[in-house]
């Protein structure tokens, strides 16, 4: 192996006296303390901040509003316009889903029923959110627009089981969703 | 003279070389190969590793051409002018013609020298076209369509179909959701109108309630007015569908196919022994299909041996060893049942005890159940027969899997021939101890609650809670046909292999294992084998018929290690159907 000799760099004497440079970060520093004391730091508007700062209090006061549009929070199942189960059950996102947070069971449509037609729904669905990595590969694989990543970020639960997102909790979540592709309801 | 005769037969054309052993040269994407003649040009592709798509074809069933998915462009050497000679280049091969136009690979044979392309602008051209007439009028279903992910519709569609469709008009709207059978599911809307299904239940089944109705784009499969498809072939029409247009009851909605994990075993439901595929997902069987094998099942097998897995996943599962102490039975560890069950019966004088087994269990089973009436010295060994109606196609009158097994393996012409013995002897009080394994005597074997009830000691072992398990006094829980590695013989005499799938439940063992450890607590000197293949191994040093063999050896479609004159009476069709080249087998 070659040895490579380094000369270290020469300095010049004001640099050697590293206290010019201590002084100057601490000009910039206190600069922002006397703005953040004013309530005029930067982004502080945007964020919420309460007053002192751009920390925001948290959980007094939440992100809620200020999440852009694309944030990818739990995923949940959404209704259509006729509060229609989007989901056909076709397990593609329990396939796709890298931690295998999702467990699906299929099961038929009785014949009695408005949407007897679309023939396949969930008997249940169960997303695990302590398993699920929210990557929304679900979403993106799903081919009935059913699926949703939704600006909640709060998961919070006692126990194991609490954890666990069942059908009904997912559609709570999920909501109506409208303007999305019809295919079942004969809308078009 | 001679110098010449050698020179000639140096400059003998390819041609010739083929036709001394009945075989034709055919060009296949630019490769010579031979073929015997007579084959269809989609086999001979087949033979050259080359994959035509196809739909409608199917080498079991008579090929009417219809779907057009085989198209290939063809050649062949221009047809000689009055008194000219064909000339030969210097490969020895005329030089081929090729038709600009296609011809379908399934029903046409191939000729000597003739040329065939499955590949190129022209052929991938015929191709996108009528997989673009086959998806103008298909459902966008796929979501909700059990066949997908083994549908070829979407796998010729990702190869050969277009992006998106330039159809501007309605599709057709076609009868949906059908009820149609017992086992079987119409939608219309999918179907390509390849008729497989209605050619299957025409020469196979030889029931043919399925045909076409109506003309043109609004051509559907229906079932025959007042009729219904309800053979107890009809789930192998779902098999051959090559969409979801026929899809099965049973497995409807039940799991998507890209979960199951596939094994390869066989049926254990008759004699027959049909080659099988158990499909599976975690310790969960959700489906059977049947295998090719074509000196067992041909690619088909009976809807009634196809569904009866489920007993698998009852409630009634003996999931645990029992005693009975007090009129109840506990559950127990395998350490104390198995002494339990040996106390029981060491008190008694080897004629008071029987040993009754069943014609169910796998050759090693049976093996070592021989050798625990040897441990226990008794003469009373016998299977219980099973016998019903034979259908003439590939359910034999034995309803027993292994009826020939245990007959190879106990060295007699009748496996149940004590069984009347043993009944006499229950009778006069004689026998006193019962071993049964898995069999329920009360329903299949003549015996009454009462017969058992009277008995002082009764080990069995079994799938399911039963009549005889209620009367026991050691459980002793036992594996289904997916739980186990095992071999078995059929009626004709073919030594075949069912692979494991699954575990058993709970605390349930493979019943070699339960055997083992009942020789391991009767004889101290007992070597118990430390594997199944250990106890086949045995089995075949010591039984001549299975000498050479091994687990490996049979594979995965048998061997025949006797002949027992018996035929399966489906194959024997199959045999006539190719001889007369109505099909191609």
């Amino acid at each position: 192996m070659a040895t490579i000799k380094v000369t270290r760099p020469k300095l010049t004497a004001g640099e050697k006296i590293y206290f010019g440079s201590i002084f100057k970060g601490m000009i910039v520093t206190l600069k922002h303390a006397y703005r953040s004391l004013r309530g005029k730091s930067v982004g502080s508007k945007e964020l919420a901040s309460s007053g002192l700062g751009i920390t925001m209090q948290y959980p007094e006061q939440k992100w809620d509003e200020h999440l852009p549009e694309y944030y990818r929070g739990v995923p949940a199942l959404v209704t259509d316009e006729q509060d229609r189960e989007r989901c056909v059950s076709c397990q593609l996102c329990e396939f796709i889903c890298p931690p295998k947070a999702i467990k699906i069971t299929p099961g038929e449509i009785p014949n009695k029923d408005e949407w007897a037609h679309v023939e396949k729904r969930p008997q249940s669905f169960d997303i695990d959110m302590i398993r699920c990595i929210y990557c929304g590969m679900c979403e993106e694989v799903c081919p009935e627009q059913a699926i949703y990543l939704r600006p909640d970020y709060v998961v919070t639960g006692n126990s194991r089981s609490d954890m666990v997102h069942d059908k009904e909790r997912l559609y709570e979540i999920g909501g109506k969703r409208v303007g999305l592709v019809n295919k079942w309801n004969k809308l078009k | 003279m001679s110098e010449e005769t050698t020179a000639t037969a140096e400059m003998k054309l390819p041609k010739d070389l083929a036709a001394e052993k009945g075989l034709v040269n055919v060009q296949i994407d630019g490769h010579w190969i031979q073929v015997p003649r007579g084959t269809r040009m989609i086999e001979a592709a087949k033979m050259a590793e080359k994959e035509i798509p196809h739909y409608c074809y199917h080498p079991k069933l008579s090929s009417p051409g219809n779907c057009r998915m085989c198209l290939v462009q063809m050649g062949m050497p221009p047809r000689p002018a009055p008194g000219q000679d064909p000339t030969y280049g210097e490969d020895g091969y005329q030089e081929i013609g090729w038709m600009p136009r296609p011809v379908i690979a399934c029903a046409n044979t191939v000729a000597e020298n003739m040329g065939i392309r499955t590949t190129g602008e022209l052929v991938e051209g015929f191709r996108e076209g009528v997989m673009e007439f086959l998806l103008i009028n298909h459902p966008l279903d796929c979501p909700i369509c059990d066949q997908a992910g083994e549908c070829q519709l979407q796998e010729f569609s990702v190869e050969h179909g277009r992006g998106s469709s330039r159809f501007k008009e309605d599709k057709i709207k076609k009868p949906k959701n059908v009820d149609i059978g017992a086992n079987i599911r119409l939608d219309d809307e999918r179907c390509i109108m390849c008729s497989r299904c209605i050619r299957f239940m025409d020469e196979v089944a030889e029931d043919p309630v399925l045909g076409f109705s109506q003309r043109g784009t609004n051509t559907a499969v229906t079932v025959h007015p007042g009729k219904r498809l309800d053979n107890n072939y009809a789930l192998n029409t779902a098999d051959i569908c090559p969409v979801g247009a026929l899809t099965s009851n049973d497995f409807r909605f039940q799991m998507r196919v890209w979960f199951l994990k596939e094994t390869k075993t066989i049926d254990v439901n008759c004699g027959t022994g049909c080659n099988t595929v158990v499909w599976t997902r975690g310790n969960e069987v959700f489906r059977v299909t049947p295998r090719e094998n074509n000196e067992v099942n041909s690619a088909w097998m009976p809807d009634s041996h196809r569904l009866s897995f489920h007993h698998l996943h009852s409630d009634s599962r003996l999931t645990s060893p029992m005693v009975k102490k007090d009129g109840t039975h506990h559950e127990t560890s395998w350490t104390e049942a198995i002494s339990a069950a040996i106390e029981g019966a060491k008190n008694l004088q080897p004629d008071q005890i029987a040993i009754i087994a069943s014609g169910r269990m796998s050759n090693e089973e049976l093996f070592l159940t021989r050798q625990l009436a040897t441990a226990l010295q008794t003469e009373f060994l016998s299977i219980v027969p099973r016998n019903g109606e034979p259908d003439h196609k590939l359910i034999s009158a034995d309803r027993n899997p292994n009826t020939i097994g245990a007959q190879m393996i106990w060295e007699t012409e009748n496996a149940s021939s004590k069984l009347g013995m043993i009944r006499e002897g229950v009778k006069s009080g004689q026998i006193k101890a019962f071993f049964v394994f898995g069999e329920n005597i009360v329903k299949h074997a003549g015996f009454s609650e009462d017969d058992l009830a009277q008995m002082d000691h009764l080990v069995s072992s079994h799938i399911l809670a039963n009549q005889t398990a209620a009367a026991s006094s050691v459980i002793l829980p036992g594996a289904g046909f997916a739980e186990k590695r095992a071999t078995y013989v059929n009626i004709t005499g073919r030594l075949q292999r069912a692979n494991q799938a699954i575990l058993p439940p709970g605390n349930a063992r493979e019943d070699w294992e339960t055997l083992a450890a009942l020789l391991s607590a009767l004889d101290e000197n007992y070597t118990a084998p430390a594997s199944m293949d250990g106890v086949f191994k045995q089995l075949a040093t010591e039984i001549s018929t299975f000498s050479g063999q091994s687990f490996g050896s049979i594979g995965d479609l048998g061997v025949k290690i006797a002949e027992t004159g018996v035929t399966i009476p489906l194959i024997e069709q199959e045999k006539a159907r190719v001889e007369s080249g109505q099909i191609t087998g």
